[in-house]
């Protein structure tokens, strides 16, 4: 696979971490400019295989950063309403 | 028998990560420009109408929510989460003010008997206003057995077997269907809606309606007096020394002098 056929699989990974940046803890953008910059960093990668093992790593970005939603949910949640619970 | 159809509620709250602000009239919360999204305990009823779908227990299952036009983002994200449909019944914002859960179980028993369904699950309470109220009107209206508080769910023959959280422990109830059963807290973890699902919403069917339709007129039965913060902690006190920690102690008469 060439690495310009790979573009379509960045840009949509892009576009769900932009997307689940909207909830995160620290703010929107706070959140973007880390984005950005982690993707600017690659930019110049060209070898199909280690553009596929960064896409990996951020979908793997990804199920951690709803992890941690439903976490801090749930947390909160319990804080709130179930006080005398440890 | 073929599979259950499941009735929803979804109600649009200010999301649980917003420091509320009380009004400073005291009349409620500011709403405007706060981020709002689904109750969470909504949304663990939502998951747990879908993983009842994914096992084939439940053959559809309908979201509902009812308040301002903006609910619809909220119903979205229930159709991103795996509902089949969803039904809007709009109120506009002044009146919306006005909704109490007793108005809410109206609409909701009148859409559960128009749309033949079997089991409504709802979230035990929302966050906003922590009635605790909507569920068991909703099974009194229709007269409907209610299962509330649920940690666990499972569909027997005809019946559903509910495992309910009560005070100190745990409470196993049955309950024949249709059925009105609410959500605690620990009856599964919701998913998240992922940017395709909300995407791939959009073009499920979202039917809008009035409280009219439903017979429903908005006229509040009770009335808020006011609405206040809560007391907020009186802050520490830094001592120097041990004897001056002993002294403070004896003084209030925590430690005998």
């Amino acid at each position: 696979m060439s690495a310009q056929s790979l573009r379509p699989k960045v840009v949509q990974l892009y576009k769900t971490l932009l997307y689940l940046g909207r909830d995160y803890p620290k703010g929107y953008d706070y959140f973007r400019t880390k984005l950005k910059n982690a993707f600017l960093k690659n930019k110049d990668v060209s070898d199909p295989k280690e553009i596929e093992m960064l896409i990996a790593r951020g979908e793997y970005i990804v199920k951690e950063l709803e992890a941690l939603y439903m976490l801090r949910k749930y947390r909160t949640l319990k804080k709130r309403y179930y006080p005398d619970e440890t | 028998m073929s599979g259950l159809r499941v009735l929803v509620g979804c109600k649009r709250v200010i999301d649980y990560a917003v420091k509320i602000r009380v009004k400073p009239d005291k009349t409620g919360v500011v709403t405007d420009g706060v981020k709002h999204s689904m109750n969470p305990f909504d949304e663990i009823a939502m998951e747990e109408a879908i993983r009842l779908k994914e096992k084939s227990i439940a053959s559809e299952v309908i979201a509902v929510s009812c308040g301002p036009p903006q609910c619809q983002e909220t119903l979205r994200t229930a159709m991103a989460m795996g509902a089949d449909k969803a039904i809007l019944v709009e109120v506009d914002p002044a009146t919306y003010e006005k909704v109490q859960p007793l108005h809410v179980a109206k609409i909701l028993a009148k859409i559960a008997q128009e749309n033949k369904i079997d089991l409504v699950l709802l979230g035990k309470q929302a966050i906003d206003d922590d009635c605790n109220q909507t569920g068991q009107m909703t099974a009194a209206l229709l007269d409907w057995p209610q299962a509330t508080f649920a940690s666990k769910i499972e569909k027997t023959d005809g019946e559903l077997k509910v495992v309910k959280e009560i005070d100190g422990g745990l409470e196993t109830v049955t309950v024949k269907l249709p059925a009105v059963a609410t959500a605690d807290l620990r009856l599964n973890e919701p998913r998240y809606a992922t940017l395709p699902n909300i995407m791939k919403a959009k073009k499920k069917p979202m039917d809008k309606k009035k409280p009219g339709d439903y017979g429903v007129e908005i006229v509040p039965t009770h009335k808020v007096i006011k609405v206040e913060d809560p007391p907020t902690r009186q802050a520490g006190q830094k001592l120097e020394t041990v004897d001056d920690l002993v002294h403070k102690l004896k003084d209030q008469g925590l430690i005998p002098s």
